[in-house]
């Protein structure tokens, strides 16, 4: 079942469409396939557009639309465009264009020290906690709130945990998280009420790479446990070698 | 080197017109705060408009030049001084070497912007020279400027660079006889007790009541206001019919939210990529730079206006500017002509 995009401005310079309701991998594939058109195929005047669980918002300059297509009003013309946009975006061949990242984690207690009161609130021991945190691949449905920092779908609701009612001030960047039914890594250090579980060695955000997020909306996850050997030595080679 | 720090200010950065291209990365977009006068302090000097500048929060910075550098300062948060003497906002100044540049603070307004011609030589760090300091990225070594540290200035443009040359050679302070003024159209005035705004896409789950006080309610500045966002404090809380949640996805600058608590928030130049409070309102564009000039403690209030109006007044804005920009161009040839002894 398709459901009608629906526009909204969100400024004079922006605007979103919703291409559904709730979170999907339908919808997300659906909004993959509309960024990927809108890329190859800019309308004139088009910035870039993030997405977002359910849709994407495309950042446009007015100036350059009204110069070119001498519309009446701008957000009227950008929705005829993106209308369009949406309609060739369709036909795009059904695959997953993301890529599939293993991300190596220690869950030792030094690194996830919320891992306790994960398991405990679950009623299951810091091992079982892992395995389903280990066992299941994830979805990277966007990046935001911070450079790099994923918003991960799939996570095994058997392990969800609400997140802290007094956020902690500093969290160490590479910490991975659980806040409800969703699970993310924060890439750099940051304030916030996740729990914490582990850490990666990988750096999920560095401006030293041509694409400094290491992840990006459409890539597949899974998380592998590390030992602290493993962690420290990875850490080593990750960091040590570009600094 | 160019530009010696003497003192660093209460936070002065380096900012061009922000970064754009990846914010689908999580990475903010950053830039000034008051665009206009920052436009405005750049194209006076013959720079591109995205050309990095100094922004100047409240206490403004103690600058030595160490080379001559032609200059504009713009913005209404402080007093310039240069070698102790009052100076003037939005003129273009050759500057010699060993000038001393430093600033009071004023009664109104927040921020000030120095634009050098050629502008901040800093590192360009993914199409952007600003500074997002939450991750140390970009502008000066990522961080506010301090004491000690030294600027380097890129190649001013060819138009004028006789002048300052002309102005080396006799080691004088130069000025230009022109000034850019901030309100650019009239449409906007430099009243900054009223800001317009569009509806958000949430403004219709706003109780009656809720809607009617947004455009009533006289709103003040908290002082937990940063780069990333206004913390607003009104009389009555801002409340939802009946309370949602909602995904988060793309803000923009400007973004009014309303929280659980009721009390709004505007998303300023710092803020994240994407947010999950409902939007009740969206700043217009031209509205920004007035908003950036307001401090902790003043109040304002919205008052409504059309998507179509909010368009109008954009395009309205934006070719007014172009238009000052190609009447700058003009001024500088006219010095330069004078100078070859040609006029």
């Amino acid at each position: 079942m398709e459901q009608r995009p629906e526009f909204d401005a969100l400024s004079e310079t922006s605007i979103t469409v919703n291409l559904g309701k709730d979170a999907s991998p339908e919808v997300h594939a659906q909004i993959q396939r509309l960024l990927k058109e809108l890329n190859q195929n800019p309308f004139c005047g088009y910035q870039e557009a993030v997405p977002s669980y359910i849709g994407v918002t495309v950042f446009y300059d007015p100036i350059e639309l009204v110069k070119n297509t001498k519309c009446r009003s701008v957000s009227e013309e950008v929705i005829r465009l993106l209308k369009e946009r949406i309609g060739l975006a369709d036909m795009h061949e059904e695959k997953q264009i993301g890529e599939q990242i293993t991300i190596p984690v220690c869950y030792d207690a030094e690194f996830g020290p919320d891992l306790d009161h994960v398991a405990k609130t679950n009623g299951l021991t810091r091992e079982e906690v892992i395995n389903l945190h280990t066992a299941n691949e994830y979805l990277v449905y966007m990046i935001g709130f911070a450079p790099g920092f994923p918003f991960l779908g799939g996570m095994d609701e058997r392990i969800a945990t609400s997140r802290h009612g007094n956020p902690r001030t500093e969290i160490p960047a590479g910490s991975v998280g659980i806040a409800g039914k969703q699970t993310g890594v924060y890439p750099i250090s940051t304030p916030g009420g996740w729990q914490l579980i582990g850490q990666t060695p990988l750096e999920l955000f560095s401006t030293d790479r041509e694409v400094p997020s290491l992840l990006k909306a459409g890539d597949r996850v899974t998380f592998k446990a590390i030992s602290k050997a493993e962690f420290l030595r990875k850490k080593e080679v990750d960091h040590g070698s570009t600094h | 080197m160019a530009l010696l720090i003497e003192e660093g200010g209460l936070f002065t950065t380096v900012q061009d017109l922000g970064r754009r291209g990846y914010l689908h990365q999580g990475v903010v977009e950053s830039g000034a705060m008051d665009r206009t006068a920052a436009r405005n302090a750049n194209i006076a000097v013959g720079n591109e408009e995205h050309a990095a500048v100094l922004e100047m929060t409240f206490i403004g910075p103690t600058i030595t030049f160490q080379a001559g550098c032609l200059i504009c300062i713009a913005g209404d948060g402080m007093t310039p001084y240069m070698n102790g003497n009052p100076s003037t906002l939005g003129t273009p100044f050759f500057v010699p070497q060993g000038t001393s540049l430093s600033f009071k603070v004023k009664k109104k307004g927040i921020r000030t912007y120095l634009a050098v011609a050629g502008g901040i030589d800093v590192p360009v760090t993914m199409e952007s020279r600003s500074t997002y300091l939450r991750a140390g990225l970009g502008g000066f070594n990522g961080r506010k400027l301090e004491k000690g540290d030294q600027l380097t200035i890129g190649e001013a443009n060819e138009l004028v660079r006789p002048i300052m040359e002309e102005a080396t050679k006799q080691n004088r302070l130069w000025e230009a006889d022109w000034r850019v003024f901030s309100p650019i159209i009239e449409e906007q005035s430099d009243d900054r007790s009223v800001i317009r705004a569009i509806r958000g896409n949430h403004y219709h789950r706003l109780t009656d009541e809720s809607k009617k006080k947004l455009f009533q309610a006289t709103f003040t500045i908290k002082s937990q206001s940063d780069r990333m966002g206004y913390r607003l404090e009104s009389e009555e809380a801002i409340q939802l019919e009946e309370s949602f949640s909602l995904l988060s996805e793309a803000v923009a600058l400007g973004t009014v939210q309303a929280p659980p608590d009721g009390q709004l928030i505007i998303l300023m130049a710092d803020r994240q990529t994407t947010g999950g409070y409902p939007r009740a309102l969206q700043t217009v564009a031209v509205d920004v730079s007035k908003l950036a000039q307001l401090r902790p403690g003043d109040s304002f209030t919205f008052t409504e206006v059309s998507l179509e109006e909010a368009e109008q007044l954009y395009l309205e804005h934006e070719r007014a500017m172009a238009m000052r920009r190609n009447g700058i161009l003009l001024k500088w040839k006219q010095i330069r002509r004078k100078l070859e002894g040609k006029e």
